[in-house]
């Protein structure tokens, strides 16, 4: 087991490479660079002179590096990174590690605890959905996940702060950011509480579109093992319903969702960009739209990086995950 | 029989039915699938007619020097006629008929910004006095066509990459296995955001980013079909009749594999038509002023305190686009399975 996971470790290295090399060179690539940016807002402040303008741009390419070539750029960048230093945010200077060891935690929060929640509902409906194929709690059920699945999630995320966040409406839920103003003086249980409190819209949104398909991988899982020999087995010997479907027929079906946490990371994280951004949480999806705004290159390449990585190695846990769940499943042939 | 009616040449099954005859009738069986598609046909319809549907122009003007169709032909009779004032128009003609909605999708009147639904208005009026109806109704087209074009771009790259990999496999599949993975990495939203928000704002952008960052599941699908197919008598057959490799991976062995291909096509326009929602949402979508429902919404959010036209419909419309979509998708999907086929 040692050996694989060392070996599927190693296989990160490239992978890794090759998609720092994909976003470098689409964003350097991209017309439009923040020197020019930034020459165009002071000179809405009153720099009016071409050629002062030129030389700051000038200066600003240099400071940045933007005036090497790109392999040259890609690799001066690298060689930084290799140390875990991301460089400094072309907005406010501070080191981009510094910034997303900020946000990280907060976006691992909400995924952690949605992707948490998403398995914890999807099961069981999906569960039940397969042993009860076709019956009218069924189709309930594939009608309401189809609902959900279909709702665009920004437009549920202003829905709930009109409807439950204040305004003419209800006010359940604090609408902005992670804490109350000052919880960080508060006693702990009081502190989670808030932090709770705060977290139950934008996990609600991250959470219910996954919900949808997951339960539907579920029940075409338990389906398909429902209609197996062994299936047909266990009932001939007279187990009970109840053993043959939790016992026998749960266990070997929930190994395809398993491998599906995958690629619930990225989604995740994709979706934080709307949902973070509409509750105003101080996460990487947050930081990452705002730094888009601003062509913030260092930032944007560091939160491309990152996710990349966290999502490399969410694939190796499900493969782990995989042959744990599954002894037919051995390291040695995978 | 099912399975050995998809085999190429045989075109019908033993019982003289083809293979998509027989994928219709199980379709056919599931009532929702059937009703998502005749929403997915009804929307189509609309995108198709929005010009014809709502439009400031009437869309037939009898005159003393003949009869005009404007909101279909621009013809140099109508040079100078100033649509906006109707009843200069209409006192100028012997007959005008008007679309059901007659508004255009741009045009700004400033003096009813911000109306709730009435006779005149049937969806309102958005903060800028155009008619939500009509931003609806064209902006369906934007949607759909986005989510047409992007998922045939993504077609088009995944079958490609997919089948070479499938076909060939050894070093082809390893190079295209880690650019496979290189992609499933990203987190496409936010890859998409920022190509975007780079890029000059055009609706034909929107379309080849989500395109470009859209094939994997498509390539995985085909990879795993040509490993499935390419073992099989009928490709030993033809490449011993001498095929060209080209022939044999698309004309032989690409029309069986391309069930599973267009069910996940079918799922992949909902997804699209949400991802440029999302996008016009966040104001990175098709630029303005070519109406978008991503783009009502997001225009929404400042007055969402009473302007409820201004957010329930165009997200009922996404959700009603997005749903019907993915029914269609789900029915598809169980219609050409063939272990779910009953006698």
């Amino acid at each position: 087991m040692g050996r694989y996971i060392l070996k599927r470790l190693l296989l990160i290295a490239p992978t890794l490479l090759g998609i720092t090399v994909v976003t470098f060179a689409i964003i350097q690539l991209a017309p439009g660079n923040p020197a020019l940016l930034k020459v165009q807002m002071s000179r809405q402040g009153g720099v009016g002179d071409q050629a002062v303008a030129q030389a700051i741009v000038e200066q600003t390419r240099k400071l940045y590096g933007l005036d090497k070539p790109l392999p040259v750029r890609y690799w001066i960048w690298l060689k930084r990174v290799a140390t875990l230093d991301f460089g400094s945010s072309y907005k406010d200077h501070r080191p981009v590690m510094d910034k997303i060891l900020e946000v990280l935690p907060v976006t691992l929060q909400l995924s952690v605890l949605s992707i948490f929640l998403s398995y914890l509902i999807a099961i069981p409906i999906g569960v039940y959905s397969a042993v009860r194929q076709d019956s009218l709690g069924d189709r309930a059920a594939t009608i309401v996940l189809f609902v959900l699945y279909s709702l665009p999630n920004f437009w549920v995320a202003t829905l709930l702060i009109v409807y439950l966040g204040g305004g003419d409406h209800l006010d359940l839920f604090p609408v902005y950011g992670l804490s109350s103003f000052d919880a960080e003086r508060w006693p702990f249980w009081r502190w989670l509480a808030d932090r709770l409190w705060h977290l139950v819209l934008p996990v609600g949104c991250l959470t219910y579109g996954g919900l949808a398909s997951l339960s539907r991988y579920m029940r075409a899982g338990m389906i398909e093992v429902i209609r197996q020999d062994y299936i047909l087995t266990a009932r001939a010997k007279g187990l009970s319903e109840k053993a043959v479907v939790f016992k026998h027929a749960l266990r070997n079906s929930v190994i395809p969702i398993v491998t599906f946490l995958a690629f619930l990371l990225p989604a995740m994280i994709g979706g934080s960009v709307i949902v973070e951004s509409i509750f105003s949480v101080p996460g990487m999806g947050k930081l990452g739209f705002e730094a888009v705004l601003s062509r913030d290159y260092p930032v944007i390449m560091a939160i491309a990086t990152i996710s990349a990585l966290l999502t490399l190695v969410g694939m190796l846990l499900s493969d782990i995950l995989y042959v744990l769940v599954d002894p037919r499943i051995s390291f040695e042939r995978l | 029989m099912g399975i050995a009616c998809a085999e190429p040449g045989i075109r019908h099954g033993p019982d003289g039915r083809s293979y998509w005859r027989l994928v219709w009738r199980q379709f056919r069986r599931r009532r929702l699938a059937v009703a998502g598609l005749a929403v997915v046909a009804a929307l189509g319809l609309v995108a198709l007619l929005a010009s014809v549907l709502a439009n400031d122009r009437p869309l037939v003007l009898w005159r003393q020097d003949g009869l005009y169709l404007p909101a279909l032909v621009d013809s140099p009779g109508l040079r100078g006629v100033d649509f906006s004032r109707r009843s200069e128009v209409a006192a100028s003609a012997r007959f005008v008929l008007y679309p059901p909605v007659p508004y255009s999708p741009t045009q700004y009147d400033l003096d009813r910004m911000l109306e709730a639904p009435s006779r005149d208005h049937w969806l309102g009026t958005d903060d800028r006095g155009r008619d939500v109806a009509s931003r609806m109704i064209h902006g369906s087209r934007t949607s759909l066509s986005v989510g047409f074009v992007a998922v045939g771009i993504y077609l088009a790259i995944g079958i490609l990459l997919g089948a070479l990999a499938g076909f060939y496999g050894g070093a082809v599949d390893m190079v295209i296995s880690r650019l496979y993975e290189i992609m499933i990495c990203f987190p496409t939203f936010f890859l998409i955001l920022a190509i975007m928000a780079f890029l000059p704002p055009s609706i034909f952008n929107v379309m080849v980013v989500i395109g470009a960052t859209g094939w994997t599941g498509v390539a995985r699908l085909v990879r795993g079909e040509f490993l499935k197919l390419r073992a099989q008598d009928f490709v030993t057959a033809s490449r011993a009749l001498g095929a060209k490799d080209s022939r044999v991976i698309f004309r032989h062995v690409l029309p069986n594999a391309l069930a599973p291909v267009l069910v996940s096509a079918t799922f992949g326009v909902a997804g699209a038509v949400l991802v440029e929602s999302s996008l016009s949402f966040l104001g990175f979508g098709v630029p303005p002023p070519t109406p978008s429902w991503g783009d009502i919404l997001s225009q929404s959010r400042a007055y969402i305190d009473f302007a409820w036209w201004l957010t329930l419909f165009p997200g009922l419309a996404i959700f009603l686009t997005v749903t019907a979509y993915n029914l269609v998708g789900e029915g598809l999907r169980d219609a050409v399975d063939p272990r779910l086929k009953t006698e």
